[in-house]
């Protein structure tokens, strides 16, 4: 803290939390509702987490202990920014393990190991309007927020699955919340969206640039939007992790030659680096979470949409979809090798 | 082999200082400091302190300097900057008409009271470059300046218009509230007028210049004369609520522009000039009159034009002018997304494998 005398405790003035913790306090107590909140310019650029900065700033406390992920690693540029930005500005102890942290800002993933109810989990947003690109403006989106008019992001789903098959959104997938809103889980892949369904811990989402603020509080029923008959399906992979051995965990391909060889890594580094350290893995029960669906959110089935419309294709079995066929042979030659020499 | 995607803390720490020395450039030529910055690049330095919403010229000048002349690099420092300060009020509304004129023009009379004066401008240069720039200093001839007629107020194109009822009156806010502070509220739509105009006068230059271009070729036209370009210093007064009077701060230096539109009259108003207003800090023309023109296209609604031009679409604009959020979001696409790209790899081999077994599937029919 001596090199900047003149900020605050975790940059901000005391003003200014106090302002972002009233909006954060709305949040919870209206779950999934986005709240508006004069979001301020940030030492570092909009669209690189100024919005989760903000809410982590004006949460953090001096016995805090911060995480930061992006990408779910701990070493990823941006976080190790993130990390260190804290680290200087609030002089709290930060941490790559989960377990240790009290408060996780991340982007784009939800850690694999499932959370407390002495944690929360800062999310960065970029674009918080789950309607925005069914609907560009603002004003109309509100309105059919506030009439729970959600028909068009139905019709889209639906219309997914008439020319595909399935609903072609593969993150950025829509949720809704405590049985009201639609929410923008931000653009985490799907295969996190069923740990956001009464989770222990708190979940805060900041969105600098389009200043708002929504949260999930602990406890909280969240449902990935589908149909009965197209229920929602996770990303799986059919293929561990080439490091730990970890299975039904999210995985980042990552290519090894200009030949079509690759490798299948866990993308969370610190589960990884915990599984690896315990020897081969034994997946954890909860990663295996009942599948989703059942219609909840739906509430409808999706040939009810438009019963003119024949049915749509026939439903896909649970099939890999990332982990592909083309690279048994190269991951076995990987399987020893460990991220960045650390053993 | 397998390198870990690793951006540790050196790599951070080794690219900031090469940037350093990159800034620095050849060590050879002598570095050139704020002072000259702010002496002799000082409309890169009006337009740093307008977008960035913060009137010192040093800091625009050493924000320069550190952004290597990337103007909305150093636009982003100054902003960053700005929001750490404390408020202590609100100053009284600026009085353009007692400003001390160094250049004010109006296209809609000959001459008027107060004058014409060109003042500082490229307007008639030949723009021609100037080898005599390159080498060494030459001495610049002193100008001459006008004598300053007197210290009455030069009155505004529009108020005298206003004798005649000719154009339009700038209304208070109906609500009597006093106006809005976009940088303490998130902004609504629909935004009213001061809000708009707070946006627009920290908006990107090139943006709103773009879109006034946009109007007068045919998107949303709104016929807009120079009514009056006006710059120079206005006093700024803080009312101190102990002394029961405003006390002066200082002097800031101002463009202020004001059009003079046609206008026909609709359902909503009579015939009568309208008008468009824009106020940058520094001397800032080109800012200061596509804000004007964007104001006025924007004020379509509620004049009860015909609207649906880009450039009348309050959400669109606004949303879209900062450039310190554009800049940010469009940059942004350099952060890592494999997590998201890895999902959207496997949707779309399994949307493959699924168009090629149908495609197979068919032919055997």
């Amino acid at each position: 803290m001596t090199d900047l005398p003149a900020y605050n405790f975790a940059y901000l003035d005391e003003q200014t939390k106090r302002m972002i913790r009233r909006a954060i306090l709305k949040a919870i107590a209206i779950p999934g509702y986005q709240v508006p909140f004069a979001s301020r310019e940030m030492p570092m650029p909009y669209g690189w987490g100024t919005g989760g900065v903000q809410v982590t700033a004006a949460i953090l406390g001096a016995d805090d202990v911060l995480k930061v992920i992006d990408q779910g690693a701990d070493d990823t540029t941006n976080a190790v920014s993130i990390r260190s930005f804290f680290a200087k500005t609030a002089g709290v102890a930060t941490t790559t393990k989960t377990s240790e942290a009290t408060v996780i800002q991340t982007r784009h993933r939800i850690p694999e190991q499932p959370l407390t109810d002495k944690q929360v989990l800062v999310y960065q947003v970029p674009i918080p309007e789950p309607l925005r690109f069914l609907e560009p403006r603002e004003t109309e989106t509100r309105a059919m927020h506030a009439l729970a008019d959600y028909g068009l992001m139905h019709v889209k789903l639906y219309e997914d699955i008439a020319k595909h098959g399935h609903i072609a959104t593969s993150y950025d997938y829509p949720v809704k919340v405590d049985g009201r809103y639609i929410m923008d889980p931000s653009p985490t892949p799907k295969f996190d969206n069923p740990k956001m369904d009464n989770c222990a811990a708190l979940q805060l989402f900041g969105a600098g640039r389009e200043k708002r603020i929504y949260a999930i509080p602990p406890y909280t029923k969240v449902v990935s939007l589908d149909f009965e008959d197209h229920p929602f399906e996770r990303n799986v992979f059919t293929e561990p992790c080439a490091i730990c051995g970890a299975t039904g965990v999210y995985l980042d391909e990552v290519l090894t030659d200009d030949k079509g060889g690759r490798m299948y890594v866990c993308s969370d580094t610190d589960y990884c680096e915990t599984q690896a350290a315990e020897g081969p893995s034994r997946p954890t029960p909860t990663m295996f979470l009942p599948p989703q669906g059942g219609g909840d959110a739906g509430a409808v089935r999706a040939d009810a949409i438009a019963s003119s419309v024949p049915s749509p294709l026939t439903r896909e079995g649970q099939d890999g979809g990332g982990a592909g066929d083309v690279r048994g042979a190269t991951i076995t030659t990987k399987l020893n090798r460990t991220r960045d020499g650390a053993s | 082999m397998y390198v870990a995607v690793k951006g540790g803390e050196a790599a951070i720490a080794n690219a900031h200082r090469l940037l350093a020395s990159e800034r620095r450039g050849d060590p050879a030529v002598p570095e050139i400091s704020p002072d000259q910055i702010r002496e002799q690049l000082s409309l890169a330095v009006d337009r740093v302190m307008s977008e960035g919403s913060l009137y010192d010229r040093d800091l625009a000048a050493l924000a320069i300097k550190q952004a290597r002349g990337d103007m909305i690099e150093a636009i982003f420092l100054v902003r960053a900057f700005r929001t750490t300060l404390p408020r202590f009020g609100y100053a009284a509304p600026l009085d353009t008409a007692a400003m001390q004129i160094r250049r004010r023009i109006s296209a809609t009379y000959k001459d008027l009271p107060g004058g014409q004066l060109l003042g500082p401008t490229f307007d008639y240069t030949h723009r021609l470059i100037d080898p005599a720039l390159a080498g060494d200093e030459t001495a610049v001839p002193a100008p001459l300046r006008a004598q300053i007629v007197s210290t009455e107020l030069v009155p505004h194109v529009t108020g005298l218009l206003d004798g005649e009822g000719l154009i339009e009156r700038n209304a208070p806010r109906a609500d009597g509230l006093p106006a809005g502070d976009l940088t303490r509220e998130a902004l609504e739509f629909p935004a009213d007028r001061d809000l708009r105009l707070q946006c627009l006068s920290r908006g990107d230059e090139g943006f709103l210049l773009g879109m006034a271009y946009s109007t007068q070729r045919g998107f949303g036209r709104t016929h807009p004369f120079a009514g009056e370009i006006r710059m120079g210093e206005v006093e700024v007064e803080l009312f101190a609520e102990e002394a029961g009077f405003a006390i002066p701060l200082g002097e800031i230096t101002v463009t202020e522009f004001e059009t003079v539109n046609q206008f026909t009259g609709s359902e909503s108003a009579p015939p009568q000039f309208t008008r468009g207003y824009g106020l940058v800090f520094g001397h800032c023309e080109r800012k200061a009159m596509s804000m004007a023109l964007v104001d006025r296209a924007l004020r379509a609604d509620e004049l009860g034009e015909e609207s649906g031009a880009p450039a009348q679409d309050q959400e669109f604009v606004l949303s879209h002018c900062d450039n310190v959020a554009a800049t940010g979001f469009v940059e942004h696409l350099k952060l890592p997304h494999y997590v998201d790209f890895q999902a959207e790899l496997g949707l779309i081999r399994k949307l493959r494998r699924e168009h090629t077994a149908r495609h197979v599937k068919e032919a055997a029919e």
